[in-house]
């Protein structure tokens, strides 16, 4: 009897939370859908069915092809430059050097750094003015002499986006080093151990043992920076402010929703957003409730 | 409970209270039946000052109406419309709202039927006598006036350094021609950027100064009300004109704000630079000196032409204060209202009765060209095409910087009239 009154209070504890979202996050999405087959453009709500004209606008709108070839170029430099860095830093800690808990708080700190205070040192770092005015990292390469190295950063010419990532890795490698890491310590030493003494050599050691048992924390590194790269806004505005050369989806859907006016196409482009999260998300959390299942 | 425990329960408890104090907080705004809430994005700096200006004044007329004052920051008024967006849709309109005068009010807040038009009071108040003539058709709508201007503010002005026209022999130009050749010349001569550009949305600000410089006030008022084709060899000249103008500007301008670019001209580091009249504000604040430091003209091309933009006030449909809001309104554009609020803002009253006394050099000169001017609108600032077309035209504007097709921008100009203007 005891079980079924727990089970009772259990469920009145959770539902609130359950209809909450029911309501606020699945109630929503479903909002957003119906408007974005909708006509509505302008202040007042206008449903008038419009089909997937919405849809089919957008992937013929030259803007929504740059953002994107944007978010593509973006997320594939953020998320493989962080795993790698991240990587190189988790290995490197976990050699056992002194000062190991300093190290790991320094890289571990622009996490805590919000998106838009990153964004606005790196403005100022990647300063693209040349000749008299030239100021930020440019300055320093010309002062150290290394000339070549001064370049016209997110301005420019259609590769503008990959210089975005260079701040977005240095805020988010820290924390892939730290999935690493914790990574790294779960390997027991007996396997480096029975590794080395069958002849394998530290580089061997790494590619056919480590790396492999790593495999399920990169995995989740890759979810967690890919669902992070394709909803990226705050840095590109906080870096490069409103212009179509740096656009994303995210910057292109809340400049049309709530600077044109344009609710419908709005909730279409937000509706993709969640589609491409969701392509990500969903196999990754079927993948790790089955092997949770599994153990 | 464990004494390890008690802490953790402790916070969970402040947690709960804070929780609950701010949901108590939220339904704080009491309507009491003397009071006006008036909505604005006027949270810092000059602007902000002025309104202080303009409510110690309303306070003085009206002691017995409370002022509300409900503003929002950030963005320019991005997030400001944002928010009054969310209180229309769910029927909760403050009494008045500022708003850019002209369609960007008309195109979202006339179209959705929030306002109440304002004839009446311009009437009684004879506000028609003392404002401009040009300027009553381009903050109207089908004969009705919708908003009160509050200030106005110059966007075709071209402003220059001195010291570097003088050293290299240039007369101030006044027609696009002249200007291209003047720019040629200090480009020969050594001078780095010739004219500043900052961000896309200067980039914007300067395109609609060069498509009235090209076009000609009764054209340039065409492409709006949809008499003008946007297909037209004229617009197209006035393309290429523009697509010249961007050689003469520097390579990091999508990394600059609208003031890094004006302070490139009186730091000497550009010879030019277009931008609104609130530049002079900002050239002040740096410490500069009119006429030695900079000097300005119209857009070379558009002398004799004001292209205006304005702050506004309007009268919400159903206002929950309606007398007060008219209050509001009279002081608003009362001569002493707005010439309390513009000395602070940096720009001039929207009436031609003001005391010029209170105003300073560059300002005094603005109030004659707007006595006599032609009157035509801003798109930048909302005047003559609503918020959805001309997002369009912005987004067309960013694609052609991205990739510099000129043929492509043109068809897109098209579209955009097609689409979310009056060329249906």
């Amino acid at each position: 009897m005891r079980n079924k009154k727990d089970r009772l209070i259990s469920i009145a504890l959770v539902a609130p939370s359950i209809i909450a979202i029911l309501i606020f996050v699945y109630g929503f999405i479903l909002w957003s859908v119906r408007v974005s087959l909708s006509t509505w453009k302008g202040l007042l709500p206008n449903y008038t069915w419009n089909g997937l004209t919405n849809y089919i606008e957008l992937f013929h709108d030259p803007r929504f092809m740059i953002d994107i070839r944007n978010t593509a170029i973006f997320t594939i430099l953020f998320v493989s430059g962080s795993l790698l860095l991240g990587l190189l830093l988790a290995t490197l800690l976990d050699q056992g050097l002194k000062g190991e808990g300093f190290f790991r708080s320094v890289f571990l700190f622009p996490m805590a750094i919000s998106y838009i205070v990153t964004g606005v040192v790196w403005r100022w770092l990647m300063n693209p003015a040349m000749g008299s005015r030239m100021s930020g990292l440019n300055l320093l390469f010309s002062a150290l002499g290394l000339d070549f190295l001064a370049n016209e950063w997110h301005t420019t010419p259609n590769w503008g986006i990959a210089f975005i990532a260079i701040p977005a890795i240095w805020q988010m490698s820290g924390y892939v080093m730290a999935l690493y890491l914790s990574g790294l310590r779960a390997i027991p030493e007996q396997l480096r151990e029975a590794a080395r003494v069958d002849g394998a050599t530290e580089l061997q050691v790494y590619r056919r043992i480590i790396l492999p048992m790593l495999r399920p924390v990169t995995l989740s590194a890759m979810i967690i920076l890919g669902h992070i790269s394709l909803k990226v806004f705050d840095l590109i505005i906080a870096v490069a402010g409103k212009q179509v050369a740096l656009d994303v989806p995210a910057i292109y859907m809340w400049q049309t929703t709530f600077d044109g006016y344009f609710f419908g196409r709005g909730a279409a482009i937000g509706i993709l957003l969640l589609i491409s999260v969701a392509a990500l998300v969903i196999p990754y959390l079927h993948y790790s409730l089955q092997s949770e299942a599994e153990v | 409970m464990s004494e390890k425990r008690l802490p953790y329960a402790l916070f969970a408890l402040l947690m709960v209270t804070a929780l609950l104090l701010t949901a108590c907080g939220g339904g704080g705004t009491e309507t009491t039946a003397n009071q006006v809430e008036v909505f604005s994005w006027w949270t810092g700096g000059g602007e902000a000052a002025g309104l202080e200006a303009m409510i110690e004044v309303f306070n003085t007329q009206y002691p017995d109406i409370e002022f509300v004052n409900a503003a929002v920051a950030g963005g320019a008024g991005t997030n400001a419309r944002a928010v009054l967006a969310t209180r229309l849709q769910a029927g909760d309109a403050p009494d008045s709202w500022q708003g850019h005068a002209g369609q960007e009010l008309i195109g979202t807040y006339v179209a959705t039927d929030q306002l109440e038009p304002l004839n009446f009071l311009y009437e009684e108040q004879g506000w028609l006598d003392v404002m401009p003539d040009t300027l009553i058709p381009l903050i109207s709508h089908d004969g009705n006036i919708y908003s009160v201007p509050v200030n106005i503010h110059r966007a075709n002005v071209l402003w220059y350094n001195p010291a570097i026209l003088e050293a290299n022999g240039i007369a101030v130009p006044t027609s696009l021609d002249e200007w291209f050749t003047a720019m040629d010349t200090l480009q020969a001569a050594g001078v780095e950027t010739p004219l500043a550009l900052g961000e896309q949305w200067t980039a914007l600000h300067l395109f609609e100064t060069v498509l009235l410089a090209s076009l000609g006030p009764d054209a340039y008022n065409g492409i709006w009300n949809g008499s003008t084709d946007w297909g037209s060899a004229e617009v197209t000249t006035a393309l290429q004109h523009f697509e010249k103008i961007l050689t003469y500007t520097n390579s990091d301008a999508a990394s600059l704000s609208w003031q890094d670019a004006a302070q490139l001209v009186v730091e000497g580091d550009a010879a030019f630079n277009v931008m609104g009249d609130w530049a002079e504000g900002y050239f002040r604040e740096l410490g500069k000196e009119p006429v030695t430091d900079y000097g300005w003209a119209a857009v070379p091309g558009s002398d004799g032409v004001f292209q205006f933009l304005s702050d506004s006030f309007v009268l919400a449909k159903n206002a929950p204060h309606r007398d007060a809001a008219i209050a509001w309104l009279t002081v608003a554009g009362s001569r002493e209202g707005q010439d309390a609020f513009n000395p602070v803002k940096g720009s001039i009253p929207a009436r031609n009765d003001a005391d010029r006394s209170l105003y300073g050099v560059y300002l005094q000169s603005a109030m004659d060209d707007w006595a006599s001017d032609i009157v035509v609108g801003s798109l930048t600032h909302g005047v003559v095409a609503n918020d959805s077309w001309k997002s369009e035209i912005d987004t067309a504007l960013g694609l052609y910087l991205n990739n510099g097709n000129l043929a492509a921008f043109q068809q897109a100009l098209v579209a955009a009239c097609t689409s979310s203007g009056p060329c249906q």
